[in-house]
């Protein structure tokens, strides 16, 4: 009798300030790459201070489970309040719409406009269900230590991917330099060629061709560069199916010559390479359609399963709003999602003059981005291409398979997918 | 039935105070659950009781693997990419009809599914490779340990240690000895040799996933086969010695056939682990180089969770023929005990 008076006593008196301060609990499910995780607490504890009914809780996951856990989830109806995911047209119909809860809508369409399209589903045009925590541009990064110690001159400006292929070889050879050219095994770095090489992933007759003559250029440059020795099969041979498979480690450990990878790597390069030699960023080589690479990003987006909208509308017009994301964008070495930012050029006061290079130069990127390669990136079929396309060039790349049979196999491959993704009950 | 609860129900002498103290609440919850088992006896009659003993288990059979077993029907039979069944639109056998859809069955380019069928065809390989493998090692393994050498017991442990591991551990331990700059290219290239791209060679990536998988489990297999070596009777040997049987003999006349019980028990249970295996081979090789190394259950999970359209009902249609091959081994394993037994 005693201990049920004890605990009731000790209930209450915890019971009255909860009362008092009834909080909502907000969910993110965030990855980093780098520092953005740290980055973005110290902004969510600022936004509680001002906020003291939100409490927000920002569960730190790998990439892997925001691209497989979170989608399923989503189908099943449950999931967080908010996520930062990158493959906004696949998951465009389980995003929020908080419109209705932000406070300046034309704010958002002024800075964030042409990647809020990235985020709707086809046919909308007024959805805000996120902004952009980064806006990523693929492009090479160089070890310009290994060309100075083998004394092979680096390719201009307006530079080929060829011409880049036969330096980084030349490189390679004198130094002993395991990878002359590496890719990450990524169907979005692929597109990163293709589209220079005049891809163009169009819809023919309402049917998606993702194989098209400048798709076949580059699949056949990666496939000779392969068997040139180019490239080493240890990116995209030595794993199977639609596995990612970056050179980070590789380039840091400058075993890499020249790396096609993009944007997000600086910050990690700069904090890791520090002086142990001299990289820099060079822009996108160029092919016979453009020099254009691939946009990109990550955005943090509101969920339809959340049953805050109101308070997920406080946290991203806050998030969202010019004075935060520019520090945010500014401490995590990010190329800024936002226009006015962008415009403005961002004080990236923590960035080594070797990652403010190599930012100016990605930031410069966007700009000759070819509108081909955004409507590519907005596609929301665009990650079934990508899958598609690096499982199979990888079979080709070890042999199991022939170039033809791998552009057959990809045609079916996205076809089958987006019939299998039309079926309805 | 009567008789046991009564002699639940009789007053504990423990020596110590802590055990009346077990003992008594457990004649407290006899006496407890006395009565309703009494009604319930009453009420269907002594000769049905098993059958609510059962029930606990048979709730949990059927809640955590027969109603998984049943929706991975149902995914297989319908289509699209809703999660709940109401949601699916009914495909009939679509998904069955693809993956079976071949030109030739030896040849996987020439399947519609070919991916399935390279998985097929890799785990056929690995698992062939791993039975033999995992067998003999155990087995010489077991028999070296069955004999009175020094430090038997230390040895016992270290053959069992790896099991007691996480089998993405151990992938993970050998990827950091097998991968370029690893332990073992370290060796090779400390001793005058060049260094091996483990992981680019279909044959090596094959060659290390056996390698790793025998590496793991070994241990629990030696130790069944340990288990038989020991309860073959030592007067036989002795018999045997008598006779002035040579070495091979005893072995292949004696130790073979007593341990015959044994080793279908482990050559069954490796047949149905490789059949199924997954993790290890998932994180050491990723399925490649291109899809050497990919394993049917791999297929499966890619299908269902790593592309971009998660196709469930292609993934469970393929889980569905896994699992009737897996059915079908272990009828062939109760058959082969059954009939050793009579």
């Amino acid at each position: 009798m005693a201990g049920c008076a004890l605990a009731l006593s000790v209930l209450g008196s915890a019971g009255v300030p909860a009362l008092a301060q009834a909080q909502t609990t907000l969910r993110i499910m965030w990855y980093s790459d780098g520092n953005e995780g740290e980055v973005m607490n110290d902004l969510l504890r600022r936004f509680e201070e001002k906020n003291k009914d939100v409490k927000i809780v920002l569960d730190q996951v790998p990439f892997k489970a925001i691209n497989e856990t979170l989608p399923v989830q989503l189908a099943s109806g449950q999931g967080p309040d908010l996520a930062r995911i990158t493959d906004m047209g696949g998951l465009a119909p389980y995003l929020m719409d908080v419109r209705p809860h932000v406070k300046d809508a034309a704010y958002w369409e002024q800075n964030y406009g042409p990647f809020l399209q990235w985020m709707r589903v086809p046919g909308n045009t007024t959805a805000i269900p996120g902004y952009m925590t980064q806006l990523t541009v693929t492009g090479p990064f160089v070890n310009k230590t290994l060309f100075e110690q083998a004394g092979v001159a680096m390719p201009g400006a307006n530079a080929t991917w060829e011409d880049w292929a036969k330096a980084a070889k030349a490189v390679a050879d004198k130094v002993q330099a395991p990878f002359p050219v590496a890719f990450d095994r990524s169907g979005h770095r692929f597109f990163g060629l293709a589209v220079s090489q005049g891809a163009q992933m169009a819809e023919v007759g309402g049917e998606l061709k993702p194989v098209d003559d400048g798709f076949k250029r580059a699949a056949k440059l990666v496939v000779d560069w392969h068997k040139s020795g180019v490239m080493s099969k240890e990116l995209w041979g030595a794993v199977s199916g639609t596995a990612y498979r970056g050179a980070n480690e590789e380039f840091k450990n400058a075993q890499v010559v020249f790396y096609e990878s993009g944007s997000w790597q600086t910050a990690q390069f700069d904090k890791t390479i520090g002086d142990a030699f001299d990289w820099i960023a060079v822009p996108t080589p160029c092919g016979p359609a453009n020099c254009s690479g691939m946009p990109g990003g990550a955005a943090l987006v509101a969920l339809k399963t959340s049953s805050h909208p109101a308070e997920v509308g406080r946290l991203l017009d806050y998030l969202a709003s010019e004075e935060v994301a520019a520090e945010f964008y500014a401490r995590t070495l990010f190329v800024p999602g936002h226009i006015g930012l962008a415009k403005k050029g961002i004080a990236y006061k923590s960035a080594s003059p070797q990652a403010a290079a190599a930012l100016k130069v990605f930031g410069d990127a966007v700009g000759k981005l070819d509108p081909v390669a955004y409507r590519i990136q907005g596609d929301p079929s665009s990650r079934i291409v990508f899958n598609a396309a690096i499982s199979r060039l990888g079979q080709v790349v070890v042999g199991e398979t022939t170039l033809d049979d791998a552009y057959q196999r990809i045609a079916s491959d996205v076809a089958q997918q987006i019939a299998e993704r039309k079926k309805k009950q | 039935m009567t008789d046991t609860i009564r002699s639940h129900g009789a007053p504990a002498r423990g020596p110590s105070a802590a055990a009346a103290v077990t003992t008594g609440s457990a004649n407290a919850l006899m006496r407890l659950t006395d009565p309703p088992m009494r009604a319930v006896q009453r009420l269907i009659g002594a000769s049905r009781m098993p059958y609510v003993f059962l029930l606990p288990n048979l709730v949990f059979f059927g809640l955590f693997v027969f109603l998984p077993i049943g929706i991975n029907i149902v995914f297989s039979v319908t289509g699209g990419t809703a999660l709940f069944p109401s949601e699916r639109p009914y495909v009939g056998a679509e998904h069955y009809a693809r993956l079976l859809d071949c030109g030739s069955y030896l040849e996987a380019a020439s399947c519609r599914e070919d991916l399935f069928w390279r998985g097929v065809g890799n785990t056929l390989t690995f698992t062939v490779f791993q039975m033999v493998a995992m067998v003999l090692f155990s087995l010489v393994t077991a028999l070296v340990l069955n004999r009175p050498i020094r430090g038997r017991g230390f040895f016992r442990a270290v053959y069992f240690f790896p099991v007691l591991l996480s089998p993405v551990v151990v992938a993970l331990i050998w990827k950091w000895i097998l991968q370029r700059d690893g332990l073992l290219n370290a060796v090779l290239t400390t001793a005058g040799g060049e260094k091996i791209l483990f992981f680019v060679d279909p044959g090596w990536a094959m060659f290390w996933a056996v390698f790793v998988s025998v590496w793991a489990h070994m241990g629990f297999y030696t130790l069944i086969l340990l288990a038989g070596l020991q309860a073959i009777p030592r007067d036989v040997y002795e018999a045997a010695e008598m006779d002035g049987t040579r070495p091979w003999r005893v072995f292949h006349r004696i130790t073979l056939p007593l341990l015959w019980p044994n080793l279908l028990v482990v050559l069954v249970l490796v047949l149905i682990r490789s059949v199924q295996v997954f993790d290890e081979v998932f994180v050491l090789t990723g399925g490649g180089p291109g899809t050497a190394t990919m394993m049917v259950v791999q297929y499966i999970y890619t299908t269902a969770f790593a592309n971009q359209v998660q196709n469930f009902g292609l993934a469970g249609a393929a889980s569905v023929l896994l699992g009737a091959v897996l059915f079908v081994l272990t009828l062939i394993q109760l058959f082969l005990t059954r009939r050793r037994a009579s």
